[in-house]
């Protein structure tokens, strides 16, 4: 039997009041976007106070349930069969077929769940949860109604036509894309970051993207696994602007007149500057970074204030609190760690010292970068006017 | 100016066999198996390109067995060879230093069963003789020893070791990785004693995808793709005729000009190996530049991770490869260069520079020039 719709559940928008249907259309506008790139024969419709999903003649199930499995705010998403309306007789058939379809030699609880759409219906409700009770015991001996915790509920919807479904596949919950503005995420290469785009992305967010590399301390093919990460992220959250900034020159001035085992801390503060820049002039409203605390030098809580001393903006970090272990759990889950763990330099792998500071203090590190202050505004500027744009998704 | 100096991980095409590989797809395209004319016509390609390599080994026709390259030729040659003579022995002989296309079919015989012995090779690189005599038992049944060395270029005493494996094991078959060697040396199996050759097509200016297995008239191989049955049933599997029709005219172009070809590279890898010394703190490696395959050169960069250098070379358009080119894939130090006793930071700053008959000195200069520039540069950012 072939499944001929999707019911789509959400749960957090349903409670937004006045604002809900900002919600529902930016998830009907999201799930037409996620099912959009397999074909244009989906049709998706908002009908009271449900979002449905129609497929088209000729599809793949497997395919399209991935791609709603990807759309932040779907909390669960039913499979539904759609028969014509023939009569309570006629559907009693159908029930049993999609019965014997879906929950063949059936021999557990359940009950029926009717909802009127077509309040015109001859039978109310209950009725037909009766008449459709007793069909199924007859024709699956084994099985039993129990109206309090059932373990299967087969639920029929009256509308012009009969749907029918008693499944639930579990959507990535959040909420859609769209509803809570814009961030730039600082993408490395590495694990975290990806991970963190994705959290944030969960929330409504839109995400835009920067990405420091340093040829030739950098390769090209690191460049394209950052491409190929924010691809991956871009199935959940649509189209990522990628900026490609060139750090070398930057990077190595800091080498020249900086203390080494500051350099770190020096160069992401400049990272977080630059990404500013970015993020202001796409009218984001904040920055997101893949930093869980004490996980590496750069990532101690003074490391943390030290980099947010130069930012303006708020800086999201959505794995704050993870283990690394949890991270990677994740990046397997929304499927980025077999493309971050592809070993090529990033930027931050080569000018590590051997020994850098755990604990700078932020007087330090401003007295620091004032040895900077010769050239430092004309490289960033020329960072800046070099970026590239790379358009992912 | 743009410097292609990594032909050992691949090289141009020559434009006089690309020309006749696309007739071959477009015009005289037929199958070989085909009953009519169009097949005749095909499997006369075939025919013809076999005489010629044949031709340039000084072996028959019928030894030549066309495959799908330099890690297919090294899989059948050991996988086939070792399960064909399994009931004479079971020990395998090889090197620490083959590719691994050699290497890992090894790892699978041990899997198998067979016990496998991999022999040392001195600080230059090449295998020690002392080591094989050693190693080999009644019971040994295969010995692979590559040609030339593809990190390192150095040349192995095939002709030697063939000698004392036939005279200690006559029943042991001589297994030879030529992929770096063919097209640039004189081989002649019969006299070298090889009993099984590996050659691949895209070393040798011919596309990629095409190789062969020289298999000595006598030599048991057990075939390992089966099907329709062609080449005798040893490989089956329409054959590449582009391909191998590409291939032979490759070789015979390399091989008419092998004299000069081989001079003109000595001369290149001379003047390179002599730039490259007035760098202070840079090592040649390997065999002396002489001795050594005539388009490779194995050089660490004190100072300067070779991925790095490399990147900055590309900048310029200056191409060459940090240990072997499939080492894009993963990320180990260099199994050859560790046997010949490198220290781990030294592999991590060492390229190879490798050489065809169509680079000039002019690009050698600029290389030399450009290197000169950037080394500094590099090292003053290396890490602390």
């Amino acid at each position: 039997m072939k499944v001929h719709a999707y019911l789509i559940k959400y749960a957090e928008i349903a409670i937004k009041g006045k604002n809900r249907y900002l919600f529902e259309d930016a998830l009907v506008r999201e799930i037409r976007r996620s099912l959009g790139r397999l074909s244009d024969g989906y049709t998706v419709e908002k009908e009271q106070g449900r979002i449905y999903v129609y497929c088209p003649e000729e599809y793949e199930e497997e395919e399209t349930r991935e791609a709603l499995s990807k759309v932040f705010g779907i909390v669960e998403f039913c499979p539904v069969c759609i028969y014509e309306d023939r009569g309570i007789d006629g559907t009693g058939e159908d029930v049993l077929s999609y019965m014997q379809d879906f929950h063949p030699g059936y021999s557990g609880s359940f009950k029926v769940h009717t909802r009127r759409a077509k309040k015109s219906y001859p039978l109310t409700s209950m009725e037909v949860n009766a008449f459709l009770g007793e069909k199924i015991l007859d024709a699956f001996p084994e099985s039993h109604v129990d109206v309090h915790e059932p373990e299967l509920v087969l639920r029929l919807e009256i509308r012009d036509k009969i749907y029918i479904y008693s499944q639930s596949c579990k959507g990535p919950g959040g909420m859609p894309i769209g509803t809570s503005g814009k961030a730039m995420v600082l993408l490395s290469g590495g694990i975290d970051s990806p991970v963190a785009a994705y959290m944030i992305a969960k929330r409504g967010v839109t995400i835009d993207a920067v990405y420091f590399h340093a040829p030739p301390y950098t390769s090209d093919r690191a460049r394209q696994k950052v491409v190929d990460l924010a691809a991956i992220v871009a199935q959940y959250c649509g189209k990522i602007r990628l900026h490609v900034v060139n750090f070398t020159d930057i990077q190595l001035y800091i080498y020249d007149q900086c203390p080494h085992d500051e350099l770190t801390i020096i160069m992401r503060r400049y990272m977080m500057r630059i990404a500013e820049h970015f993020a202001a002039e796409r009218r984001c409203l904040g920055l997101v970074t893949g930093e869980s605390i004490g996980q590496v030098a750069s990532q101690t809580m003074q490391s943390l204030a030290a980099t947010d001393d130069v930012c303006t903006m708020p800086v999201y970090r959505p794995v704050i609190g993870m283990d690394k272990q949890e991270i990677v759990e994740l990046a397997r889950k929304i499927g980025t760690f077999d493309t971050s763990i592809l070993p090529y330099e990033d930027c931050c792998t080569i000018f590590v010292a051997k020994h850098p500071v755990t604990k700078p203090s932020i007087k330090t590190i401003r007295h620091s970068e004032t040895r900077l202050a010769e050239k430092i505004d004309s490289l960033v500027e020329e960072a800046i006017r070099t970026t590239e744009i790379v358009e992912v998704g | 100016m743009e410097a292609y100096f990594d032909n050992s991980a691949t090289t141009r095409v020559y434009p006089e066999t690309a020309d006749l590989v696309r007739d071959l797809m477009t015009v005289d395209y037929g199958n070989p198996s085909s009953m009519h004319r169009k097949g005749v016509e095909a499997e006369r390609y075939v025919r013809e390109a076999a005489e010629t390599l044949s031709r340039i080994l000084k072996v028959n026709k019928e030894e030549i067995l066309f495959t799908s390259g330099g890690t297919e030729s090294d899989n059948l040659g050991l996988i086939g060879a070792a399960f064909a003579n399994r009931r004479a022995g079971d020990h395998i002989i090889t090197t620490a230093v083959e590719h691994p296309a050699v290497s890992a079919p090894a790892a699978f015989l041990e899997e198998q069963g067979f016990r496998v012995t991999y022999l040392p090779v001195d600080g230059a690189g090449v295998v020690r003789m002392d080591a094989l005599l050693s190693a080999l038992t009644p019971d040994t049944i295969l010995v692979s020893v590559m040609l030339v060395n593809n990190e390192t270029g150095a040349v192995m005493p095939v002709a030697e070791i063939g000698r004392m494996v036939h005279e200690k094991c006559p029943n042991a078959l001589f297994f030879v990785d030529a992929v770096q060697a063919f097209g640039r040396m004189e081989i002649r199996p019969r006299t070298m004693g090889i009993d099984l050759m590996a050659v691949s097509g895209h070393k040798i200016h011919a596309p990629k995808g095409v190789g062969f297995l020289y298999i000595r008239n006598g030599a048991k191989v057990r075939p390992m793709l089966l099907g329709g049955g062609q080449q005798n049933g040893m490989r089956s599997g329409t054959d590449n005729v582009p391909g191998i029709s590409g291939m032979a005219f490759s070789a015979g172009k390399m091989y008419d000009h092998l004299k000069e070809n081989t001079e003109h590279l000595y001369a290149l890898k001379q003047r390179m190996a002599e730039g490259l010394r007035a760098i202070p703190d840079v090592v040649i490696n390997g065999m002396p530049v002489c001795e050594g395959a005539p388009h490779i050169l194995n050089v660490t960069v004190r100072g300067v991770r070779s991925e790095v250098l490399l990147h900055a070379l590309e900048d310029k358009g200056i191409y060459l490869s940090a240990g072997s080119a499939c080492s894009s894939h993963k990320r180990r130090p260099s199994a050859v260069l560790t046997a010949m006793g490198l220290s781990k930071s030294d592999i991590e700053s060492t390229v190879r520079i490798s050489f065809s008959e169509e680079n000039t000195v002019e690009e050698v200069d600029y290389c030399l020039q450009t290197l000169g520039e950037t080394v500094p540069v590099l090292r003053r950012f290396s890490r602390r």
